[in-house]
């Protein structure tokens, strides 16, 4: 896909149906999510993703500035996805290049899809995405992170959104590809949807796959969003838990906290 | 015997999490809820409450968001001819005008009586559709805060600083000696010598950190019978 | 909204503290927040550090590359210092170029580093005048609560100790350690009123009349300062800074060697 010379290609997928890192198929790396993790952020969530490291914040709403792109009658949702230097292995140059304003604008539109914005005229709601460490799907890991930063910073919205992309590799559709199978693989689709209602709001693809191929793969993806988003779940509920229990003496209502 | 009065005393409530879908039939979306196809759902990280007819979800998180009456704690952050613009920790700055103060104020003097950086109580006096923010200090208590200390909390941690009936605030306020104002907005006002002001505000951030243990109350009443001692002394 | 402008009550109480001796926090003028060191967090770097102290949290990374020399020292590796202040961190961070608060955050650290002989750089050169390595470091700040300098020039120097120069990529022998030389470390002091304190939290930072940052080496000696804000200092006052210094900077090193 990147056009790295093909003669140094490994095998992908061995005769057992096992990947290079002993995967199956439709296997996912691990993943790992902690929602709050930042202290002056609205809201926080850092994601470990196979071997991706991603740390997203939330700000907001505030109001957005300067004047001239605030909407009279809804929030703007503004994004900024951004690559550490030391997060690949030739050390990026800092600050945003196309592909990164590319993910940025896309991500941003993933949000608007979710976040009830018209709450909040002429505000801004800004996600920050940063990229420590590298190894394909950083995007979706990103989005997948922003989605529990939004929520952790108590932003009002309709669903999480989770996000994952399939692809193919060895002429096989597979699921998450890390970064040999996304450099040396035939293509990658990356998706998130929102899983109540299982709309698609982000869907990109490079790459070469038939039709029933490119349908194989949109729904391994689509499953997969569903098992990352009991993760996402999991960390809000895992930082929030401590609320559960309290004693009946300190229990405020709502109607007693209005007075 | 102590251990079943303690357990009977928790009260365990539900978390739920954006797009939770919290109930079916004909009950009414509340705060921090949405409805769609005849279903209710979440839409903020919080607490499951229903209340009457009403679904709520009270929110663990998020900024301020004013409501009229509300009474809180603004920064002056501008000044103009007849207004102020006041900070009030709200996604919203929020003008004060001339005539919602206690003072007869000329055109241009505005300066002579707030100025960028001073606090005051103040109150929220309109909120129209588009979320624009009035507020006003001609309502009774409201003032220029001079002295003391204001420190910001998590606006959702405000009931618990103050407690059930006021129980944690007058806590704070008799251990400490210090006059204390929390804002709805999640300032608070605190008014003493240093040293009462230093252990209000270190009682304060303990309720914050900890406003989810068990046994809240009496932890901090020993931690303050603790600090006071050597007040005294 | 309004971060930048500071409340006079805050002002004035935080001045009250500082002259009984004490902050708000309970710490006393000499002592830091609680510092955390955590190495080697970034794989795709050639060696890594987050350290926090207190809420401030800073992410190095550096990497290390073959290039070319400066003309001037054709024999001698290169050190490159950047920092980001990057809008996840804080409020009051914009996205963008560099500004002059993270190029000033840069050149302090860099100074340090330079200026106290910790990289032996002559040590680096692979070719005269052809090929050396370039040491990239890179500060990426996750969470800004006060004292960037302090946070920013420890994880620095934490992630060069345990950097690895990648010579087997390069087909040149061994991957080696860093050479290093020794621990300056550096110490940030301001003034508030009459009163100096190290260490200063956001808020402190804020209300500071002048700031004084120093690198003081392993034999109690200067190596590089920075004076910064638009207050001024008495000769005797620098005096005592210096020592607050020797003696903070020597606890640091420990933290630093222990971790």
């Amino acid at each position: 896909m990147s056009g790295i010379g093909m003669e140094n290609k490994p095998k992908l997928v061995d005769e057992n149906g096992r990947r290079i890192d002993g995967r199956k198929l439709d296997e996912l790396r691990p993943i790992r999510i902690e929602a709050g993790v930042l202290k002056r952020a609205d809201g926080s969530a850092y994601v470990e993703w196979g071997e991706n490291k991603v740390l997203a914040a939330v700000y907001g709403p505030r109001e957005a500035k300067p004047k001239h792109i605030q909407n009279p009658a809804r929030a703007i949702v503004q994004c900024r996805y951004n690559m550490a230097p030391f997060s690949v292995s030739e050390r990026k140059r800092p600050g945003p290049d196309r592909r990164s304003v590319e993910i940025s604008k896309i991500t941003g539109e993933v949000f608007e899809n979710v976040l009830f914005l018209e709450m909040f005229p002429r505000a801004s709601v800004d996600i920050f995405i940063e990229v420590l460490q590298a190894n394909a799907g950083t995007r979706c890991a990103g989005i997948t992170a922003a989605s529990v930063a939004l929520a952790d910073a108590g932003i009002p919205m309709a669903d999480l959104v989770p996000a994952c992309a399939a692809g193919k590799i060895d002429g096989q559709i597979a699921l998450d590809l890390k970064k040999e199978e996304d450099n040396y693989g035939e293509a990658d689709l990356p998706v998130a949807i929102i899983p109540r209602t299982k709309e698609i709001v982000l869907l990109q693809m490079d790459g070469n796959m038939s039709q029933s191929e490119f349908e194989t793969a949109l729904n391994m993806a689509i499953d997969a969003c569903m098992k990352i988003y009991e993760l996402q779940k999991e960390a809000l509920k895992n930082k929030y838990k401590g609320e559960q229990e309290v004693e009946r003496e300190e229990v405020q209502t709502p109607k007693q906290e209005q007075r | 015997m102590e251990e079943r009065k303690q357990m009977q005393n928790v009260a365990t409530r539900k978390i739920v999490v954006p797009g939770e879908l919290l109930m079916k039939g004909h009950m009414k979306p509340g705060v921090g809820t949405y409805a769609r196809d005849g279903q209710i759902f979440a839409a903020t990280v919080g607490i499951l409450n229903v209340h009457g007819n009403y679904v709520n979800v009270i929110p663990l998180s998020g900024k301020y968001m004013p409501r009229v009456g509300d009474v809180i704690i603004g920064k002056i952050i501008d000044v103009a001819p007849t207004n102020w613009l006041v900070d009030i920790n709200a996604p919203y700055p929020a003008p004060l005008h001339i005539s919602g103060t206690p003072w007869r104020i000329e055109m241009g003097e505005t300066q002579k009586y707030l100025n960028v950086g001073d606090m005051v109580l103040c109150e929220v006096e309109a909120v129209d559709e588009t979320k624009r923010v009035m507020v006003t200090m001609g309502k009774p208590g409201c003032k220029k805060l001079l002295g003391g200390e204001i420190i910001e909390i998590t606006p959702t941690k405000v009931p618990r600083v103050i407690g059930k009936g006021g129980s944690m605030i007058n806590l704070l306020k008799n251990y400490t000696k210090c006059r204390i104002f929390v804002g709805q907005n999640g300032r608070i006002w605190i008014e003493g010598s240093v040293e009462q002001i230093a252990i209000a505000i270190l009682a304060i951030r303990k309720i914050e950190e900890e406003s989810h243990l068990l046994g809240l109350t009496d932890s901090i009443k020993n931690f303050l019978e603790e600090k006071t001692k050597n007040l005294t002394q | 909204m309004g971060e930048d402008i500071v409340s006079e009550i805050m002002r004035e109480y935080l001045q009250q503290l500082a002259a009984k001796g004490t902050r708000v926090d309970g710490r006393k003028l000499d002592e830091y927040r609680q510092i955390e060191i955590k190495k080697n967090v970034i794989s795709s770097a050639e060696g890594s550090a987050q350290v926090s102290i207190g809420n401030t949290s800073v992410l190095v990374g550096v990497k290390v590359e073959l290039g070319e020399p400066f003309p001037d020292t054709p024999n001698v590796g290169v050190l490159t210092t950047n920092a980001e202040l990057i809008p996840l961190a804080s409020p009051t961070f914009e996205a963008g170029p560099p500004n002059e608060e993270g190029i000033e955050l840069a050149r302090v650290v860099d100074r340090g580093l330079r200026e106290g002989r910790v990289i032996d750089l002559e040590k680096l050169c692979v070719a005269p005048g052809e090929k050396v390595w370039i040491i990239f470091v890179d500060i990426h700040v996750l969470d800004y609560d006060g004292n960037l300098f302090d946070a920013a020039y420890l994880a620095s120097l934490a992630a060069l100790t345990c950097t690895r120069v990648p010579a087997s990529a390069q087909g040149m022998g061994e991957d080696f350690p860093l050479p290093l030389n020794g621990l300056p470390i550096e110490c940030t002091v301001v003034k508030i009123k009459n009163a100096m304190m190290v260490d200063p939290a956001l808020d402190e930072e804020k209300i500071a009349d002048v700031r004084l940052t120093m690198a003081i080496d392993e034999n109690g000696n200067i190596r590089a300062v920075q004076k910064g804000l638009a207050g001024s200092f008495s000769v005797e006052e620098v005096r005592k800074v210096i020592s607050m210094c020797q003696v903070c900077s020597s606890k640091l090193r420990e933290i630093l060697k222990s971790s």
